[in-house]
Parts: C-alpha cells; sequence; structure tokens
C-alpha cells in the first residue's frame, strides 16, 4: 500500500508534461527509465501504432467491464465491436490496452469473417483503477476507440 | 509448464449459419515478470501463453496476441459461425515454445 501511495504523484507529473508538449515525450520517457508502471506516454504510442496513425472514431464498439473490481488479479473483460461480419465488411482485430499497468498491452484479438460476431471475453490484471482502452481495426481499414475505467481495489501487479 | 490442462466448451450440435460461442481455459502460471522472489529479491523472469489460435476444419477462425496483462490461468471466450460438421482445433504456445492442444467436435445441421 505504501508503494501506491508513493507512485501516484510521479503519475501525476507525467501527465502534466505530456499534456504540455506531446512532442518530447520520447525524451521524458528516458528521463524516468525507472519508472514501474506504464505513462500517459507509453499508453498513447500504443494507441497510436495500433491506429495506424490514423485518428480513431468512436462508436461501434461495446466494452464490458466491472465498475469496480476488487482482485486486480482476474478482472473480466469483454467488448463487442458492430459488424456485419461478412467477407467484405468485418473487424480484422480489437487490441487492449491498460494505461497503468506496467506495459499498456493487453492483447490483441484477431476475428475473421468466420467468427460471425466480433464478441470476445477473457480475464486480465490490473495494478489500479486505470482505464482499459478498446482499438478497433475493421476490414476497410477504418478504426473506432472506447475507452472505460475500472477501479481496482487490490492491485494484481504481484507486488 | 508441461502439464498444463486445458478444458474447451462448445456445443455439440447446432445448425449450420447460426453463431456459437466458445469457452476455453487453460492452467499457466503466465508470470507477469514484475513479481519478486521473496528469498532474493531478484525479479522471476516473465513467461507466459503469448499466442492463442483457433482453427475450424483447419481453417483458422480466431486467434489473439496475448502480454502479461493477461491473467493466470487464462480464460478465453469467442464466437465462431457454424459451418460444417467438424473440429474445432485450439493451440496455445508460451514463451518456452511449448505447445498445448485441446480440440472440440460440432456436428453442424
Amino acid at each position: 500500500m505504501v508503494r501506491k501511495i508513493e507512485m501516484q504523484p510521479v503519475n501525476r507529473r507525467e501527465v502534466m508534461k505530456i499534456v504540455g508538449a506531446g512532442a518530447v515525450t520520447g525524451i521524458v520517457a528516458s528521463l524516468l527509465p525507472s519508472l514501474a508502471h506504464a505513462d500517459a506516454a507509453k499508453t498513447a504510442a500504443a494507441v497510436k501504432k495500433a491506429a495506424g496513425g490514423k485518428t480513431p472514431a468512436s462508436g461501434k464498439i461495446t466494452l464490458e467491464l466491472p465498475q469496480i473490481a476488487e482482485n486486480g488479479n482476474t478482472v473480466p473483460i469483454g467488448f463487442e465491436v458492430e459488424s456485419p461480419m461478412t467477407d467484405s465488411n468485418y473487424v480484422k482485430t480489437v487490441h487492449v490496452f491498460a494505461d497503468k499497468n506496467p506495459n499498456p498491452e493487453v492483447g490483441s484479438f484477431h476475428f475473421t469473417p468466420g467468427s460471425g460476431r466480433a464478441k470476445a471475453s477473457t480475464r486480465m490484471r490490473m495494478a489500479k483503477t486505470q482505464n482499459v482502452i478498446a482499438v478497433a481495426e475493421m476490414s476497410d481499414g477504418s478504426i473506432y476507440m472506447a475507452k472505460s475505467e475500472v477501479k481496482v481495489t487490490i492491485g494484481g501487479c504481484g507486488g | 509448464m508441461a502439464k498444463s490442462k486445458a478444458r474447451v466448451k462448445a456445443p455439440k450440435k447446432i445448425k449450420k449459419g447460426e453463431v456459437f460461442e466458445v469457452k476455453t481455459l487453460i492452467s499457466h502460471k503466465m508470470e507477469s515478470g514484475q513479481r519478486k522472489d521473496k528469498k532474493t529479491g531478484k525479479k522471476i523472469p516473465q513467461m507466459i501463453i503469448n499466442k492463442f489460435v483457433c482453427a475450424y476444419n483447419g481453417k483458422e477462425v480466431f486467434s489473439s496476441d496475448w502480454y502479461a496483462a493477461i491473467s493466470a490461468n487464462p480464460y478465453m471466450a469467442f464466437y465462431v459461425r457454424a459451418e460444417a460438421s467438424g473440429s474445432l482445433d485450439m493451440t496455445w504456445t508460451d514463451e518456452s515454445g511449448a505447445v498445448f492442444k485441446k480440440s472440440a467436435k460440432i456436428s453442424v445441421t
């Protein structure tokens, strides 16, 4: 618990820096090499990479997440992307990120027209209260994004 | 980890064209690389399953890449459209290269 309290101001400062200077996020990250948790810059970079440089649109994605997770070791997560799932129009991949875990990547889920529905669920670890971000890549190249916050009572970071 | 136990749940009988859910579970520590050995204080190296694939009669219908944020004993549920009778073959691969397999037979009417 002590560690948690110590971490918070670091992260906040971090966020402020990035808001001020988005372009130097790389430098900020290199100045804080020992930072244990994923910072906003790392998450933003991962999301940007998943989106292939495109600006994601909102909508189409439904995230199924608990509002409060008592145990961060195993948080049920589910998502569904609206799509007819035909050969010409389907959801290719859904990338899931968590912005305050040690690493932002959670998983990438690849669908095919044979999936029938772009819906999946799994269980994930959450170090602390944070946002879960889903980025969906459609077969026509369009990108959608959704975000939802989960409050975590006991972190699942093995500490 | 060679003894990983896998379970797959899918309907035995299904009508053609219907979309059904497949639930899978495998036992695996999914060592996150963040935990420390209490005796030595050293970090325990990461060892996770990072690839899951479901093939339906030999054709890949769903796959996923996992990172350390996926919980131990990973659960994965997804959907498949029934086309023909046959088998759903799951394959999990971990970072040591170990491969775990489990199949489910389905009959499409």
